[in-house]
C-alpha cells in the first residue's frame, strides 16, 4: 500500500475540515479525490505529505508514519500544488535546478533529470526564458516537472488542470498515463469529472470533510445511480407528479431540467411520454461521473416519492 | 525538530540563484547608502565639528555606519522579501513539498540575510579601510562583527515578518523602529553623553547600540569589559528571537 489513512481528522478551531477519513491508495493506482470546494481535499493531501498534522488518526505513506518519517517520505514523493510556486525571474532550467537542490541531488543527476523532464513535458523550446514570459499552460507543465525532479514513486497533483485549455489538459493526461505505465502511483484532486473518469481507477468522493462514496468510476455510476440517463425538459410544476408515478426512480432536478436514472432510459422515456406528451427530450445517454458527483454532493436529489 | 544544514543551504542557494541575476538592481544601490552618509555627515557636517569622542567626526562616524550597513542589508531581506515569499509567492509552501522542514526554511532565510548583511557591511568596511579611516588590522578585528550584527537584525526582522498580517505594517518597522535606532544608537553622537544616568538602561536596550559600540572598540583596538555585555546581548537576543521565529514559522507553515 502506498498511502493509508486511518480515521484521519483535522480540526481548525471549530471547523472539522476532515472527518474520520479512511483512504487507501495501492501501488500503481491513479486515485482521485473528488468533492466540491471546501470539501477538505487539499487538507487531506497536506496531511498525506506531512505539512499539516492530523488532529486524530494515523497516516502511513510507503508503510512509514508521516509524522515521524516526514523527510524520508517526502524524498520519495512529488507534489504539484494548486497554485504554481515558480521563481518568475529565473528560467525553467534554473527553477528545476533549485528544486533539485531542495532534494540534495548531486549536480550530475540534476542535469540529467532536467534534460529528461524538458523533453517529457515539452519544455525545451523555452528552457532558458524567464518564467514570467511563459504562458499559463507552460508554467503549469513546469510546475509538474518540478514535482518530478526527485523521480517520485508517488505523485500528488492538486487540481492539475484547473484553468488550462483543452489541448494542454489532454497533453497532461497523456503524461500522467505515461508516468503510471512507468510505475508511478498517482493521487490527484480534481473538479473535472471527465478527468477523474479518464485517469482514475479508484475514486473517493468527499463532502464537508467526510467520505461519501468510493469505488471505481463504473462502480460508482452503477451503485449510486444507474447506467443510463434520461434528460427531459418539463415545467417544474409537473416534476412531482412524474416522479410519483415512476415510483423509486432516482432523479436530479434543476429548474425545468429533469434527469432520471435507469437501466433502460428509452423505456423510461416511453413511460414519461404516456402522461406528459409535451415533455421535451434533451438526451438519452450513458450516466457519467458528473451525475454521480451532483447526486452525492450537490443540488436537490430526489428519489421518487 | 532540528535544522538540517544541507536543506537550509538549499534554501540559501535558492535566494543566491535569484539575486545572482539581479544583484546590480538589488544590491548595488544599498551599498552606496552608508557611503553617502559618510561623505555628507563626515565631511560636510564634520567641517563644523572640531572633534567627537576624541577623534575627527569622519573617524567617529565610520564604525557605526558599518554596523548600520549590516543592519540594513539583513533587514530588507527578512522583511518585504520574506513576507512576499511566505504570503504571496507560496515559496515556502512549495519548499515544504520536498524534504525541507520549516526550521530549514528559517535557517536558510536567516543565513541569506546574514550573507547580504556581510556583503554590505564588508564592502563598506573595505572602502573605508582603503580610505584610511581604520587601521587594516583593526578592520580585520571588526570583520566578524558584521555577520553578528546581521544575525541580530535578521532575527528581529524575521520574527516581525512572520507575525504580521499585512505588508503595510513594515512601514512601522522601518520608520518607527529601524530609523530611530539608526539616529540614536551612538552612530552620530555619543548617546550617553546626552542622557542622564536614569536613562542608561533604556539606551542599553537598543539593539543597534551594541554592534556599534563593539565596532567602535574594534576600530581603535581598545578592549573594555562592557563589550562582553554587548556580545552577550547580541547572541542571547538573537537566540531568543530565532527560537520565537521557529515556533511561529512552524505554526504558520504547518497549520
Amino acid at each position: 500500500m502506498v498511502v493509508r489513512c486511518e480515521q484521519v481528522s483535522k480540526r481548525f478551531g471549530a471547523k472539522l475540515a476532515v472527518d474520520a477519513l479512511d483512504l487507501a491508495v495501492e501501488k500503481g493506482q491513479c486515485f482521485g479525490l473528488l468533492g466540491p470546494n471546501g470539501a477538505g481535499k487539499t487538507t487531506a493531501l497536506k496531511m498525506i505529505y506531512g505539512v499539516t498534522e492530523p488532529s486524530a488518526g494515523r497516516i502511513l505513506v510507503f508503510d512509514l508514519d508521516i509524522t515521524t518519517h516526514t523527510r524520508e517520505i517526502r524524498a520519495r514523493l512529488g507534489v504539484t500544488l494548486q497554485e504554481n510556486a515558480l521563481i518568475e525571474v529565473l528560467s525553467p532550467v534554473e527553477n528545476l535546478r533549485v528544486f533539485g537542490r531542495y532534494h540534495l541531488l548531486p549536480a550530475d543527476v540534476i542535469e540529467q533529470r532536467i534534460a529528461g523532464l524538458l523533453d517529457f513535458l515539452d519544455l525545451r523550446s523555452h528552457a532558458n526564458v524567464p518564467v514570467k514570459a511563459l504562458s499559463g499552460g507552460f508554467q503549469r507543465r513546469l510546475a509538474i516537472a518540478l514535482s518530478l525532479m526527485n523521480g517520485p514513486e508517488l505523485l500528488i497533483l492538486d487540481e492539475p488542470t484547473t484553468g488550462l485549455d483543452p489541448a494542454v489538459r489532454l497533453a497532461l493526461w497523456n503524461r500522467v498515463r505515461e508516468l503510471r505505465r512507468a510505475g508511478t502511483t498517482v493521487l490527484l484532486t480534481t473538479h473535472y469529472m471527465e478527468e477523474a473518469e479518464r485517469l482514475c481507477d479508484a475514486l473517493l468522493v468527499m463532502d464537508q470533510g467526510k467520505a461519501v462514496a468510493r469505488g471505481a468510476p463504473s462502480e460508482l455510476i452503477r451503485d449510486v445511480l444507474a447506467p443510463e440517463t434520461l434528460e427531459v425538459e418539463l415545467p417544474a410544476g409537473r416534476h412531482a407528479a412524474v416522479l410519483e408515478r415512476l415510483n423509486g426512480v432516482r432523479a436530479l432536478r434543476s429548474g425545468a431540467h429533469l434527469m432520471l436514472y435507469a437501466k433502460d432510459a428509452t423505456a423510461l422515456l416511453d413511460a414519461v411520454r404516456r402522461t406528459e406528451p409535451e415533455a421535451h427530450l434533451v438526451a438519452v445517454r450513458p450516466t457519467n461521473l458528473e451525475d454521480v458527483f451532483l447526486a452525492l454532493t450537490g443540488t436537490k436529489l430526489e428519489a421518487g416519492a | 525538530m532540528t535544522v538540517s544544514p544541507r536543506h537550509a543551504l538549499s534554501v540559501w542557494w535558492r535566494n543566491f540563484a535569484m539575486y545572482r541575476r539581479s544583484w546590480a538592481l538589488n544590491i548595488l544601490p544599498n551599498f552606496f547608502e552608508p557611503l553617502l552618509y559618510l561623505v555628507s555627515m563626515g565631511i560636510g557636517v564634520g567641517a563644523y565639528i572640531s572633534e567627537m569622542g576624541g577623534t575627527s567626526y569622519l573617524t567617529f562616524l565610520a564604525p557605526g555606519l558599518v554596523a548600520v550597513a549590516a543592519m540594513n542589508g539583513a533587514s530588507f531581506e527578512v522583511t518585504y522579501n520574506a513576507f512576499v515569499r511566505l504570503n504571496f509567492e507560496k515559496t515556502y509552501e512549495s519548499m515544504l513539498t520536498t524534504p525541507i522542514q520549516p526550521e530549514d526554511v528559517l535557517a536558510g532565510e536567516v543565513l541569506w540575510a546574514v550573507t547580504r548583511a556581510s556583503i554590505y557591511g564588508g564592502a563598506f568596511l573595505i572602502v573605508i579601510t582603503g580610505w584610511g579611516l581604520v587601521d587594516p588590522l583593526h578592520a580585520l578585528l571588526a570583520l566578524p562583527l558584521v555577520p553578528l550584527a546581521g544575525l541580530l537584525f535578521a532575527a528581529l526582522g524575521i520574527a516581525f515578518s512572520l507575525r504580521i498580517p499585512t505588508i503595510e505594517l513594515f512601514s512601522f518597522y522601518f520608520t518607527l523602529f529601524l530609523t530611530p535606532l539608526f539616529l540614536f544608537s551612538d552612530v552620530f553622537f555619543p548617546l550617553k553623553e546626552r542622557l542622564s544616568a536614569a536613562w542608561y538602561p533604556v539606551a542599553e536596550a537598543l539593539p543597534l547600540l551594541h554592534p556599534v559600540r563593539l565596532m567602535r572598540h574594534a576600530f581603535t583596538g581598545e578592549p573594555a569589559w562592557v563589550l562582553l555585555w554587548d556580545l552577550a546581548y547580541m547572541l542571547a537576543f538573537s537566540a531568543l528571537l530565532l527560537w520565537i521565529a521557529a515556533r511561529v514559522i512552524r505554526a504558520r507553515l504547518r497549520g
